[in-house]
């Protein structure tokens, strides 16, 4: 499981992050939810050491994931799919898919895991040849997540995945993410603005503003409180 | 006509030597974001190696090798110890952008003035793989010479190379998105600084394979190849500065041109060329003729 203790990270004089902690237990969905400039994004740089904290821990099992350097993570079955549906627009699906498997050489399963991911995303068959900057946002969303799935991850980290799609595009994607940690026991954290569908699939759900944890429990429970919907989510 | 036919044929052979000299800029460019103006410095040095291993073992195979294996050990070097410290230190900070530049003119100089200690500043003959004589077609003779088909042989093979491991190869693949989105590079596992250093490696060897070549007409001084860097990097630019492809192109269209110039204008045409060439390009077409067109997410 994944467990973060203390986080804390500062940009320049402001603290993005603010001694934040919860566990991930193994095989859950877990949604990261909260306005804009909440902390989220920056909670996931953090763990994938994109950004450095000023203190704080952040395990995966037994492995200290804040001592490795990024490149390393992905050879841990750590996945990260960063905001802003991030695929290499000059590559081709095919290459950026590639691309995703790069460090797994010549391992036989690389081309079963290819398939697995295509069948998930089977639009992207369709588009193997085009250039990255050719696809619509959700395609280019979904060749962002088959990048990171084809690594075989056994923790993938999401964020804001429904930026800017339609609303029919994010409940596909959404979707397939449910089926896909309930059939591989994928462990997932769910950055999230759109927190209506992402409570919709997550097991537990952490509140995030001005960089600390408001609440941190039961998707459900926060889903059906009022209150805290009111107060930080607007709905 | 002839004279039409023998410009053309000069020029392709002068294109051939900016396009590699190209290359080396845009694969720095690329991988680290950085104009290398050093890279006429690195030529030198690794051509005044060559002078030397030729001097001791008279083998032009070898001369070529090693200058070729010193350029590219001597640019990863380059990056290692100077670039990269360098960037770590400016960081985003006000200077980022002017420091990588102030430094690689002050290395330019640096190598430059080193070599000159060395070797001292006369100009010098260096060996041609053939001879530079034209060639006699029936009673004509063309001032195309067995050494410029050598150039034109050696150059397309280098491109071919070069074409294969970036388009074919895991490292060409991990190298391009490297260059063009880090992050999702190093988060997909690719180790991008060491990648990055391999591109310094790359464009070390193909700065010294332009500078072996283009020497035996220029002669070898400290200073002598700093023409084929205003060259080759106006074929960089000409090309878009961030594709291959384009440099090579933006290579032989300058060799080509310049050819006509001297042809028919006069051989002090040559320098200003260039430079009215690059500040048009830059004004007009920034993103270069060829235009590698960069659709961003925005």
């Amino acid at each position: 499981m994944l467990s973060i203790a203390g986080l804390t990270t500062d940009h320049g004089q402001v603290r993005a992050l603010d001694d934040v902690t919860f566990d991930v237990p193994a095989g859950s969905l877990t949604a990261v939810i909260g306005a804009n400039g909440a902390g989220k994004t920056t909670l996931l740089r953090t763990v994938t050491g994109l950004v450095k904290p000023t203190s704080g821990t952040v395990r995966w099992y037994s492995q200290d994931l804040l001592c490795l350097p990024t490149e390393q993570l992905v050879r841990h079955g750590v996945a990260h799919v960063p905001e802003g549906r991030s695929v290499v627009a000059e590559l081709t699906v095919s290459e950026n898919l590639q691309l995703g498997a790069l460090w797994r050489g010549k391992d036989p399963d690389v081309q079963i895991a290819r398939d697995e991911v295509l069948a998930l995303f089977p639009i992207l068959s369709e588009r193997l040849g085009q250039r990255a900057d050719t696809l619509s946002g959700g395609e280019r969303q979904m060749l962002a997540i088959a990048r990171a799935l084809i690594a075989r991850p056994k923790l993938l980290l999401l964020d804001e995945p429904s930026l800017g799609l339609a609303p029919l595009i994010v409940e596909q994607i959404f979707q397939t993410l449910d089926r896909l940690r309930k059939e591989s026991g994928l462990t997932v954290v769910l950055v999230e603005q759109n927190a209506v569908s992402a409570l919709e699939i997550a097991d537990h759900a952490v509140l995030l503003s001005l960089g600390q944890i408001v609440v941190s429990g039961s998707a459900k429970l926060i889903e059906k409180d009022t209150q805290l919907r009111h107060a930080y989510l607007g709905y | 006509m002839q004279q039409f036919l023998n410009t053309l044929v000069s020029g392709a052979s002068l294109g051939s030597i900016y396009s590699l000299m190209a290359l080396a800029m845009i694969l720095v460019w690329r991988s680290t974001r950085v104009v290398n103006f050093a890279q006429a410095g690195q030529a030198v040095l690794s051509t005044y190696v060559g002078l030397e291993i030729h001097r001791i073992t008279h083998s032009y195979v070898l001369t070529l090798v090693v200058a070729i294996i010193f350029g590219a050990i001597f640019g990863a070097l380059v990056d290692l110890l100077l670039v990269r410290p360098l960037l770590r230190r400016v960081g985003d900070g006000p200077i980022a952008a002017v420091a990588p530049v102030i430094v690689t003119l002050g290395l330019l100089g640096a190598l430059q003035g080193f070599v000159g200690l060395v070797w001292g500043g006369e100009y010098r003959s260096f060996p041609a793989a053939f001879s530079q004589d034209g060639i006699n077609i029936g009673t004509m003779k063309i001032p195309f010479s067995q050494f410029d088909f050598f150039i034109l042989l050696v150059t397309l093979a280098v491109m071919l190379t070069f074409a294969y491991i970036f388009q074919r190869s895991g490292l060409g693949l991990a190298m391009r998105a490297a260059a063009f989105e880090p992050e999702v590079a190093q988060l997909a596992g690719v180790r991008v600084a060491r990648v990055r250093t391999i591109g310094w490696a790359f464009a070390g060897a193909a700065g010294a394979l332009a500078g072996a070549l283009i020497t035996p007409t220029t002669l070898l001084a400290p200073n002598s190849l700093d023409l084929l860097l205003v060259f080759g990097f106006t074929a960089a630019v000409l090309g878009g500065l961030e594709s291959l492809v384009g440099g090579v192109v933006g290579g032989f269209l300058l060799g080509l041109g310049l050819a006509f110039v001297v042809a028919y204008l006069g051989g002090s045409f040559t320098f200003m060329t260039a430079f009215v060439v690059l500040i048009v390009v830059l004004l007009v077409r920034p993103q270069g003729l060829i235009g590698a067109r960069r659709m961003r997410n925005a």
